[in-house]
């Protein structure tokens, strides 16, 4: 656990799963940003960020996930997002981002994938 | 429309009380005859705006006042009835502040072809509300008038 509302599992060696609750907004995303920060210490092959338990996000979330995006292309792991609610996924559709990100339904299908 | 406010309320410009504005507008969307998709994101499009006014016109001081008026597009119905809202046109939303002013017309979403953290809050603003109209304020601060119409299929629109 960390983060007080986030948490992270290691289902299986080299992948983290990391799951945010509730809300992800300009209070709440710096949690987020440091959880994914953290993670990536350890030098995963990938990371799944699970949004099943998030209700909300806004561009400030966005950023963050845009921010572990460009980090994983840079050092050579994986982000697969899922669990979007379709609150949550409309932002993705908005800011036209949804093709940006690597995107599946369940957790299950992020660990397979 | 009725000159006065529906609802205004003052909130300090503190992230910790965003959900509480989107919360507000979300309910009230929802009974001006919003689905509930559509009240989410008009409740961002309101987040976006107040995070913009935190973060840019105040530099993240938590404890200037930013004020949210909402009226219905059609006021007069709803005094009248004021349980339904069979005969509201939509919503208008104006967010007021004593930030730094700044030329309204450089208030513009940035191109979204460069993926980069940040700077998508005006952009999600202007698409998922039908008027978007930034103004300085007679004495200090900005203004930010929004305006969403229910869909012509009626209250609630897809």
């Amino acid at each position: 656990m960390a983060s007080n509302e986030i948490t992270i599992e290691t289902p299986e060696p080299g992948v983290v799963v990391v799951s945010p609750v509730e809300d992800i907004d300009m209070s709440r995303s710096p949690q987020l940003r440091n959880a994914l920060r953290g993670v990536q210490n350890d030098r995963p092959r990938k990371i799944v960020v699970d949004l099943t338990r998030v209700g909300y996000m806004d561009s400030s979330g966005l950023a963050t996930l845009v921010e572990a995006m460009r980090s994983a292309g840079q050092n050579g792991w994986q982000l697969i997002i899922c669990g979007l609610n379709p609150r949550v996924r409309a932002i993705f559709e908005i800011a036209r981002l949804q093709s940006f990100f690597t995107i599946v339904p369940t957790r299950d299908e992020a660990l397979a994938n | 429309m009725d000159p006065r406010p529906h609802i205004r309320v003052e909130m300090l410009s503190n992230p910790l009380y965003l959900c509480g504005a989107r919360d507000l507008v979300s309910s009230v969307a929802r009974r001006f005859g919003f689905d509930d998709l559509t009240c989410s994101k008009i409740a961002l499009a309101v987040d976006e705006a107040l995070a913009n006014v935190i973060r840019h016109g105040y530099d993240r001081a938590d404890d200037k006042p930013i004020w949210l008026s909402i009226w219905p597009l059609a006021g007069e119905a709803i005094a009248e009835h004021p349980a339904g809202a069979d005969d509201t046109d939509g919503m208008k939303i104006v967010i007021e502040d004593e930030a730094r002013q700044v030329d309204p017309s450089s208030m513009k979403g940035r191109d979204l072809d460069h993926v980069r953290p940040g700077g998508l809050g005006t952009h999600i603003i202007r698409e998922v509300m039908d008027e978007v109209v930034y103004e300085q304020r007679e004495a200090t601060g900005m203004r930010l008038i929004l305006v969403k119409r229910v869909g012509e299929a009626g209250p609630q629109e897809a």
